[in-house]
Parts: structure tokens; C-alpha cells; sequence
């Protein structure tokens, strides 16, 4: 049962994240109407670009965050059953995110930070929109702390039990967030901002851009976080069957936690300043990642098969007729794996070495990632939102009807989006295009998957604008009192749990031992190199 | 559950956990950076410890250490542009028409000879200027040129190179022209070793300054030439062009390019 005030914590969470979700979707919609031929081009590139900062730097930083931290929030209550411990430094976590994120867009809309949310050094923006960016990462780091925390009153007060599966996951992702974002603050404190605040003038991009690796790929996995922790705490529940392994869960948050760190490099294939070697090192533990991914998979639709048995479902197959697809979880869930198989299948691709010539930088990769978050992702914080609703208003969540719809839609809506955008790049259309000149015939046939992206980012929009009405809705609902909450229980009753399952010890240490074996060199090897800064370009001061 | 100690070498999960990944970390690397290396340094001829550093992503020194310093701050006294020759009048070569007489025992009558020597007769103007300049100034070394150039003007040099530029290159009978397919090394170069194409720069239709046509040039001296180069006896090539060009050239490389300019 969550208290009235961490009710209030998780809400102010949850709905700032919205709202940040909904001005970034419409900005995305926006660029895809602009520069498609529905219309004249604008004229000004650096408007594209100013909205394409806008949407990542609040898609990518300040949404799935704040996603995060409501949750993480949320399953210190539920799951640990006692109140959440430094309710006042939760406030001040928020608050930080809230005034970095304020922080942080106003030079970008006022077009002095068009950097793109990946910074681009030497590109240079507004200092601002960089300690905007820091805000908001201090204010994640209070909540990894309080996480941390909280856990230990729990282990403190319940000496020798297992840790509740939510929470054990749920930290996993704290302390891969903490180590990972190490890479992009250590960028924007010790190079990007030196240069932004004007005490130098030279930048090392090479070396800026290892670290932003740093983060780059880990960001995702704490992106992928509560909506794994959904797979396997609340959709067996959710939709009345059992999780199948309690243990296999523990197993496939501590690989996340291993392996998704020393892969990074992998984003910076067609870098000269990292070694082959490097690389090839970094493509290996990246296909390590497919691990805990097939084992989720698996054991997921074990757990969703186990529901479909339970309702009766007979044969091979029947069980999957059997399964409550009125269940907005059920639909959330299936929409998420199928979104999740092409984008990885895609991302498998983006990972061989080899392969990833053909496609870098292309549209190919837009679509990956869209297919990866916009999809699997952001589907199930829709459904864990749908889920968690009424304990956090009291009050009910009835639009079920409105609810399908909307994940309807975005399902669909995703994949008009992003199937398109693989097929232009494989035919080489270069991502961060602000402009196609459709008058020229090498490149006027592929105008016609310009506007079918636009379409599938109006259904996005529609989709995301039903969201918000139900949540809305719910607000307004009638209060009803309300069953305790549940999270999934698993089909076997595990007997003792190894104490390497139930802490952190070894797993962050080899987290921090791999990341030091597949980063120590490169990093280490540029800074010792002489001469490799260059000028910093910077954005918007007029020329 | 509590009393059991993960750090030890009896726990199964830090045995196996930690001995799992090294041993994929140590594949990992041995593939990346011994074994790719390896089959890469097969190819490009380098050796396995510099295809590991490369592997490693450590920069190797853009020249080897084979080359010796430089005698001389510039390897040119010679400011080379696309305007460095006026466009010569005739009087100035009938001058260097005049001067000729003094080359013609090694350059043959008509600046075409059989005897080794590199024919002149249409050469851009700009290519006999400059080494006429550069043996005057000792930054080319020859015993023979050296004591020819040493009392002429820059004018002379100029008029001389004019009159050269004017003739058209004679064909040497006894050399039976080039059947063979144009090299790759003279079409696209050895990118893999650093190496530009030899046509980018020598051919009669990409016009460069100072950059002598190579069709028809004496193989024996195209041979030593690239030789001098590639051992550093001659420097008088701007920026190194030259002397990056051949650094990595085999022996064998070296006479089939000799072969090839000459039969054409």
C-alpha cells in the first residue's frame, strides 16, 4: 500500500515524464512533417535541428528517468512493504530533475545549444543547457542513493530473507544508472563545460566521445529497466498466471548489469580514434547482451503460457487464444516482444562489425532505436502507468476500451514509423537530415516513405494524446477502495535462495572489473596522446 | 543464508561467473588483437607487433625510422605553383635552345636518348626548372648536373626548361611497348599501405606543377630513382611526396612500375 505522500512523490514523477513525453512527441512529429514533401521546407535547418535536440534530450533524458524514479519509488512501498525512507531528499531529486530540465531547454529553444542530445563535441553550446543536463543526472544520483538506502533498512529489519524480486531488479538498474552516467558527466564536467564557460578552447572529440560511449549504450538497459521489471513482476499477475522462474529474472537482471556496460564502444565503429581490437572486444560482450534478452523472452512466455493453461487453453497453441487479450498488460506485452524481436534482430546487425558499415548512420539506425524505446519500451511504461494508476489516484481506471486503442495505435503507429526509415537505410538515407530536395530523381522515389513516417508519428500522437485522456480520466474517476497490491508470484516456490542472487557484491564488481578491462586502454591511451583537441565550433553565436 | 560468503573460491557463483567471463574476455581479445591482426598484418605486409598496436588503436609513426633526417631545412629551394613558369616567348626558347647544345651528349640531339638518361623533350617546363634549380642549389645530388648548372641564371634555367617543354618525346625503337595490364599500384595505389595512385599525380592529363610525365622515362633510371627515394639519397621531393610514395614499395613492386612507365 502506498503512502498518501509517496503517492504525491510518484505522481509528480509520473506526470512531469508525461508531459516531457508529449511536447518531445509532437516536436518528433513536427520534424517529420517538415521535411517531408507535404510541405515547402521551412528553410532553416537549424530549426530541424533545435527540435531534434529538444525531443532527444527529453525522450532520452529527462522521460525515462523520471519513469524510473516514480517507479523505483513506488516498489520501495510496495514491494518492500514499509514506508520510503528520506522522503525530503526524493523531493529534492525531483526538484533538481525538474529545474535541469527547465534549465537545459530554455538555451535550446532559444537555439544556443543545438548540439543534439548526443553534445557532438567540438560542437559547443550554451554552458546552461550542459549543467541542465547535470541536474538532472545529480537528481537520478539521489534516487540511486535512497535505493540503496531503503534497501538496507529493509535487509536490516528482515536479517537472512531474499530480497523481494521488484526491488532486487530495481536496484540492478540504480546501480547500473550510477556507474554508467559516470561517462557523460565525466564529458560535461572535465570537457564540455571547461570550453562552454570559455577557459578553453580546444576540445579532444575523440576522447569525448569514448566517454559519451561510456553512457551511451548503458542508458539504454536503465531506459529498458521498469519495463523488464514489468515483464516479470507484473504482467504474470497482471494478466492471472504465474512467473515462471524466480530465480531466472534474478539471473537476467545481474547479466544486464554485467554485460551492458563494456559495450559502448560499439556506437563509435566508424571512430579512428579506438582500435579495431577495441572494437571488436566491445562488439563480443554487445552480443553477450542477446543473453539475458533470450531469457527473458523465454521465460516470459513460459509465465504468459502458464496463464493461458490456466484459462484453459489446450494444444500447442491454444493456450494462446486462450489469454485475456481484453487485458491491456496482455496487449502491452505481446505489442512489446514483437516490437522487441525487430529491433533487436535489427540491433544484432548494428552490432557485427562488419555489417555496421552498411547501415551507420543511416535512417536503419533511427528506426533501431525508435523500434527499441519508442516501441518495446515506452509500450510497457504505458501499461505499467495503466497499472499502477489507481494506487496511486484511489481512484478507478475504467476506460479499458480507450486503453487498447491507444496501445493499438501505437503499436501499429511504431511500425509504420520505423519500417520505412530501415528500408531507406539500407538504401543509405543518412539520418539527421533536415532537408530532401525531392526535385532530384536519385533521391524523389523515396519521397513516399517520408510522408509514411509521417503518418505512423500522427498515429503516434493520437496514441499518445489517448494516453494522457485516460490517465486524465482517472483522476476523475470514481474512488473505489482498493485491493492490496500484488505483484507476480512465482509458479514454484523457490527453496534458498544463493546469496549471490539476492546482493550486488560480485556483480558490481564485475561490472566495474570489465568496464576498466574493455575501457582502461582507450581511455587511457588518449589522454596520453599529444595534439588530439581541436578547436570547439560553437552553436548559435552568430559567425 | 545470510552466513554464506560469496567471495570465495568455494562459492560456485564466483567461480563460475568470474571464470566465464574472463574466459570470454580473453577469446575476445586474443581474436581481436592477435588473431585479426595477424591475418591483416599477412596482407599489408606489416609486422604482427605493429598490427596489434594498430589493433590497439595506437598510432605508429607516419614515416619508419629507415629514413634518414633531412640534410637541409627545405627539401626545395623551388616555390612550386601552378604560376611559378611565365609563359615562355619564343626568344627564350631559341635561348634555351641555344644552352641545349651543352646537354645534348647525355640528353640525345632532340632531348630523347637511349643512354639512361630521362628524356626531356616534353616535359612540363616546370619539372626540368625545378631540378635544374634544385642541383644548382644542391638540394639533388649528382655529380654530373651539379657542375652543369652551376654557372647558369635563373633565367637560363627557366629558358632551357622552355625550350625542352616545346619538343615532342621521341619514341625509343628497341624498346618494345608495354602489353601488359596498367598496374594497380599506378591505378588506384595501396590505400591499405598509404600509398596514392601514381596516376593521380603522373599522368599527361592530371597537370601538376613541377611533375615530371613518366611515359617513356628510362626504366634503369625510373628504377634508381625510386630507389634513391625509398632510401633517402634523394629528398628533394616537397612534403615527402615522393619519399612516402615508395617508402613501402617491395623490390619487385619497384620494377614492375619501372617496366610499365618504360614501354609506354
Amino acid at each position: 500500500m502506498l503512502n498518501n505522500d509517496t503517492r504525491r512523490l510518484v505522481l509528480a514523477h509520473f506526470w512531469i515524464a508525461f508531459a516531457a513525453f508529449f511536447v518531445a512527441l509532437l516536436l518528433g512529429e513536427w520534424q517529420m512533417y517538415i521535411r517531408s514533401p507535404l510541405r515547402d521546407w521551412i528553410g532553416n535547418p537549424e530549426l530541424y535541428y533545435r527540435a531534434v535536440t529538444a525531443h532527444g534530450s527529453a525522450m532520452g533524458y529527462v522521460f525515462p528517468t523520471l519513469v524510473a524514479m516514480g517507479f523505483g519509488y513506488a516498489i520501495v512501498e510496495l514491494a518492500l512493504k514499509q514506508s520510503l525512507v528520506g522522503k525530503r531528499w526524493a523531493w529534492i531529486g525531483f526538484f533538481l530533475v525538474v529545474l535541469g530540465t527547465v534549465t537545459a531547454m530554455v538555451p535550446v529553444s532559444m537555439g544556443l545549444a543545438t548540439v543534439l542530445y548526443t553534445f557532438y563535441p567540438p560542437l559547443i553550446g550554451n554552458a546552461f543547457y550542459y549543467i541542465g543536463v547535470v541536474l538532472v543526472v545529480v537528481g537520478s544520483w539521489i534516487w540511486v542513493a535512497l535505493m540503496s538506502v531503503n534497501l538496507r533498512v529493509w535487509k536490516r529489519a528482515h536479517p537472512g530473507e531474499a530480497v523481494p524480486l521488484p526491488m532486487f531488479a530495481n536496484l540492478a538498474g540504480a546501480y547500473l544508472w550510477a556507474w554508467t552516467s559516470l561517462g557523460a558527466a565525466i564529458e560535461i564536467l572535465f570537457m564540455i563545460l571547461p570550453v562552454a564557460l570559455g577557459f578553453k578552447s580546444t576540445i579532444d572529440a575523440g576522447l569525448a566521445r569514448v566517454f559519451f560511449s561510456w553512457t551511451l549504450h548503458a542508458i539504454v538497459y536503465f531506459w529498458l529497466m521498469p519495463a523488464y521489471i514489468a515483464f516479470y513482476t507484473l504482467v504474470p499477475r497482471a494478466i492471472g498466471g504465474r512467473l515462471y522462474s524466480d530465480k531466472m529474472a534474478r539471473i537476467s537482471f545481474i547479466l544486464f548489469l554485467v554485460f551492458s556496460m563494456p559495450i559502448g564502444v560499439h556506437h563509435l565503429f566508424q571512430d579512428p580514434q579506438v582500435g579495431s581490437g577495441v572494437k571488436f572486444l566491445h562488439a563480443v560482450f554487445t552480443g553477450m547482451v542477446s543473453i539475458p534478452t533470450l531469457l527473458t523472452i523465454f521465460t516470459i512466455t513460459a509465465s504468459v503460457e502458464i496463464a493461458g493453461r490456466l484459462r484453459g487453453g489446450k494444444g500447442a497453441f491454444g493456450w494462446v487464444k486462450a489469454l485475456p487479450w481484453q487485458n491491456p498488460m496482455m496487449l502491452a506485452v505481446a505489442f512489446s516482444f514483437i516490437l522487441l524481436g525487430f529491433g533487436g534482430a535489427g540491433g544484432l546487425i548494428n552490432m557485427s562489425y562488419q555489417l555496421d558499415f552498411a547501415v551507420h548512420n543511416t535512417q536503419w539506425i533511427t528506426g533501431h532505436f525508435h523500434l527499441i524505446f519508442g516501441g518495446a519500451i515506452v509500450i510497457m511504461y504505458f501499461a505499467l502507468a495503466y497499472d499502477l494508476w489507481p494506487h496511486l489516484t484511489g481512484k478507478q481506471l475504467a476506460s479499458g476500451r480507450l486503453m487498447r486503442t491507444q496501445l493499438w495505435l501505437w503499436f501499429v503507429g511504431m511500425i509504420v514509423l520505423t519500417f520505412p526509415w530501415h528500408v531507406v537505410g539500407i538504401l543509405g538515407m543518412p539520418r539527421r537530415m533536415a532537408y530532401f530536395d525531392y526535385s532530384n530523381p536519385e533521391i524523389a522515389p523515396q519521397a513516399i516513405t517520408v510522408i509514411i513516417t509521417f503518418i505512423g508519428g500522427l498515429m503516434l500522437v493520437v496514441s499518445g494524446l489517448l494516453f494522457l485522456l485516460v490517465l486524465l480520466r482517472g483522476h476523475r474517476s470514481v474512488r473505489i477502495t482498493l485491493p492490496e497490491f500484488r505483484f507476480s508470484q512465482a509458479a514454484h516456490h523457490e527453496g534458498r535462495l544463493p546469496a549471490a542472487l539476492n546482493s550486488y557484491a560480485l556483480w558490481l564488481a564485475l561490472m566495474i572489473g570489465l568496464s576498466v578491462v574493455n575501457y582502461g586502454y582507450p581511455i587511457s591511451q588518449l589522454i596520453a596522446l599529444k595534439q588530439t583537441s581541436v578547436p570547439a565550433v560553437p552553436v548559435g553565436s552568430q559567425p | 543464508m545470510s552466513d554464506e560468503k560469496t567471495f570465495t573460491f568455494r562459492n560456485r557463483w564466483f567461480t563460475l561467473s568470474v571464470g566465464i567471463l574472463v574466459v570470454i574476455a580473453l577469446l575476445a581479445a586474443l581474436v581481436g588483437f592477435v588473431w585479426v591482426p595477424q591475418a591483416h598484418a599477412r596482407s599489408v605486409a606489416a609486422s604482427l607487433w605493429e598490427a596489434i598496436c594498430r589493433a590497439a588503436g595506437a598510432p605508429a609513426p607516419f614515416q619508419t625510422a629507415g629514413l634518414p633526417a633531412e640534410q637541409q631545412q627545405y627539401p626545395s629551394s623551388v616555390i612550386v605553383n601552378a604560376q611559378m613558369m611565365s609563359v615562355a616567348g619564343e626568344g627564350s626558347v631559341g635561348h634555351g635552345a641555344t644552352l641545349a647544345m651543352a646537354c645534348t651528349m647525355c640528353h640525345g640531339a632532340r632531348g630523347t636518348s637511349p643512354a639512361g638518361t630521362p628524356h626531356l623533350a616534353g616535359q612540363p617546363a616546370s619539372a626540368t626548372y625545378k631540378q635544374l634549380r634544385d642541383y644548382a642549389s644542391g638540394h639533388r645530388v649528382s655529380a654530373i648536373m651539379q657542375p652543369m648548372v652551376a654557372n647558369m641564371s635563373d633565367q637560363d634555367m627557366r629558358d632551357l626548361a622552355a625550350y625542352y617543354a616545346s619538343l615532342e618525346r621521341e619514341r625509343i625503337v628497341d624498346i618494345a611497348p608495354s602489353d601488359e595490364q596498367t598496374p594497380r599500384l599506378v591505378r588506384n595505389g595501396d590505400p591499405m599501405r598509404n600509398v596514392g595512385a601514381c596516376s593521380s599525380c603522373h599522368s599527361p592529363h592530371a597537370v601538376r606543377p613541377a611533375t615530371p610525365v613518366l611515359e617513356g622515362l628510362s626504366g634503369t633510371y625510373l628504377r634508381d630513382q625510386m630507389h634513391a627515394f625509398r632510401e633517402g639519397r634523394r629528398t628533394n621531393d616537397i612534403n615527402r611526396q615522393m619519399r612516402n610514395a615508395v617508402h613501402k614499395l617491395s623490390d619487385d613492386e619497384i620494377e614492375t612500375l619501372a617496366k610499365y612507365y618504360a614501354g609506354r
